[in-house]
């Protein structure tokens, strides 16, 4: 029985991670879909009306039902589309995958993701945050596994090894040190084998055009700081 | 095979809490363990060498941390009374709206607790602003889940605990009953349950924490 025609659109940014992790799981399904671009300094109607809430990017929306949060999208187009499942079968596991995003999102990608956004003392507090995590993440990598899981591709690596890439902007433009190449090995090369999967390196915006795009965005947010008393740049 | 079922937890913890209201649903048979967080047992460091937190629960051995995790993977393996919906679309809503519960809700409420005056007054618009969201999505159902408790109800099981607590630690309310006919309704029937009763940690005993939390940070902010 062929199946109904399934609208699909995905609502994102081109230079969003997490609208990456979103467009890779797409990917690895082979699920058709619609792609809006947003403006995230002029965000359209559509967004404000699916995202009232974060008002964030990515949005998902399969056959005009929201879905939000890029950890919980990538959980429900595994649980719709059921074909090369992302995540394992047996309920452990699944909880170790869980556990993982969770805490890379939270622990490793927040505090990089808030340094961008800090400078001074702050700014070398969750740089040191995001060191630490980093390296209990890479605790979380069992040896000799080419994937999170092991030979296959899954929820984890979709979720999570787009890192790598986005620390080294985050390095670059800040002029900082989050990933240590001796101190990391196992998580360098784990990042390395997702982003070099074919299906998955074609998605990747270049490099170059996002590090212009963060070293603009970062200089918004100087000025910006040095215009106003507080901001999140001088507050705590 | 018995099953071999530990629960690491405090006394106090609304995380732990959690986890106990999903056992005691799905009826199942745990040892719990009390941990005293200011000198972590061994066995707590092994299971939960990440966060060094509670909940922890070991499973014939297998460790599973943070209690929203725990919460689906005790609804994966025992498949009685289930929790969490099964359609994957309201799945995925309950899932965001726990996120959202402790993000957003659990600290704009404890913003409340560790603040007063002008602070503290806009600490209560943004804790208010945040529970109208969450009283929107139970709409007219008795609970999140529907006719019965589930995964959402669990995970915002504190707040029908907490804040009517810090409610009588600050004399202010936070959860008027007009302005929150709906959640006001909820809280009473979640906390009402015969299951979700006998797990309260003992209220006197939350009043005297809350207060010399409250107290504490005061203090701090004094100082400084």
């Amino acid at each position: 029985m062929a199946p109904e025609k399934e609208l699909v659109k995905l609502i994102g940014f081109w230079a969003s991670p997490f609208v990456l992790s979103v467009r890779w799981a797409l990917k690895l399904k082979g699920i058709e879909y619609e792609y809006q671009e947003e403006n995230l300094l002029k965000k359209s109607p559509l967004l404000l009306q699916y995202n009232p809430v974060y008002k964030k990017v990515p949005v998902l929306l399969h056959n005009g039902k929201p879905l939000l949060e890029s950890l919980f999208i990538i959980e429900y187009i595994d649980e719709t589309w059921k074909h090369n499942p992302l995540l394992p079968q047996d309920p452990f596991e699944r909880a170790k995958s869980r556990f993982w995003a969770k805490f890379a999102h939270e622990k490793c990608i927040g505090p990089m993701i808030k340094a961008f956004f800090k400078i001074g003392e702050e700014q070398e507090k969750c740089v040191k945050e995001a060191c630490e995590h980093l390296k209990i993440l890479e605790s979380g990598l069992e040896e000799g596994k080419r994937f999170f899981g092991g030979e296959t591709i899954g929820f984890v690596d979709i979720a999570v090894a787009w890192m790598g890439c986005w620390a080294r902007i985050v390095e670059e433009v800040l002029n900082v040190k989050l990933i240590d190449e001796e101190k990391m090995p196992r998580l360098i090369a784990w990042f390395k084998n997702v982003v070099e999967v074919p299906m998955l390196k074609e998605c990747m915006p270049p490099t170059q055009k996002l590090l212009e795009h963060n070293i603009r965005f970062r200089k918004l947010l100087v000025a910006a700081a040095e215009r106003h008393q507080s901001s999140p740049l001088t507050g705590p | 095979m018995a099953e071999e079922l530990k629960l690491f937890r405090t006394w106090s913890s609304p995380f732990a809490l959690r986890v106990v209201h999903a056992l005691k649903i799905k009826g199942l048979e745990y040892e719990t363990i009390f941990e005293d967080l200011s000198s972590k047992s061994a066995s707590l460091l092994q299971y939960n060498p990440v966060n060094k937190k509670v909940p922890v629960l070991v499973h014939n051995g297998k460790a599973i941390c943070e209690s929203l995790v725990i919460l689906e993977y005790i609804d994966e393996t025992w498949k009685q009374c289930p929790l969490l919906p099964r359609d994957p679309y309201e799945k995925a809503k309950a899932r965001f709206w726990a996120k959202f519960g402790d993000e957003k809700l659990f600290s704009s409420i404890g913003n409340v607790l560790i603040s007063q005056g002008k602070e503290q007054e806009e600490a209560i618009a943004a804790a208010v602003q945040n529970l109208k969201l969450i009283e929107e999505q139970l709409q007219e159902k008795k609970f999140f889940g529907g006719e019965t408790i589930g995964y959402l109800d669990i995970a915002f099981g504190w707040t029908a605990n907490l804040i009517s607590i810090l409610e009588e630690i600050m004399d202010l309310k936070l959860v008027d009953e007009e302005k929150f006919p709906v959640l006001s309704a909820w809280m009473h029937n979640f906390s009402d349950d015969p299951v979700i009763k006998q797990c309260w940690p003992p209220r006197d005993k939350l009043v005297v924490k809350f207060q010399a939390m409250r107290e504490s940070h005061l203090k701090t902010v004094l100082s400084q």
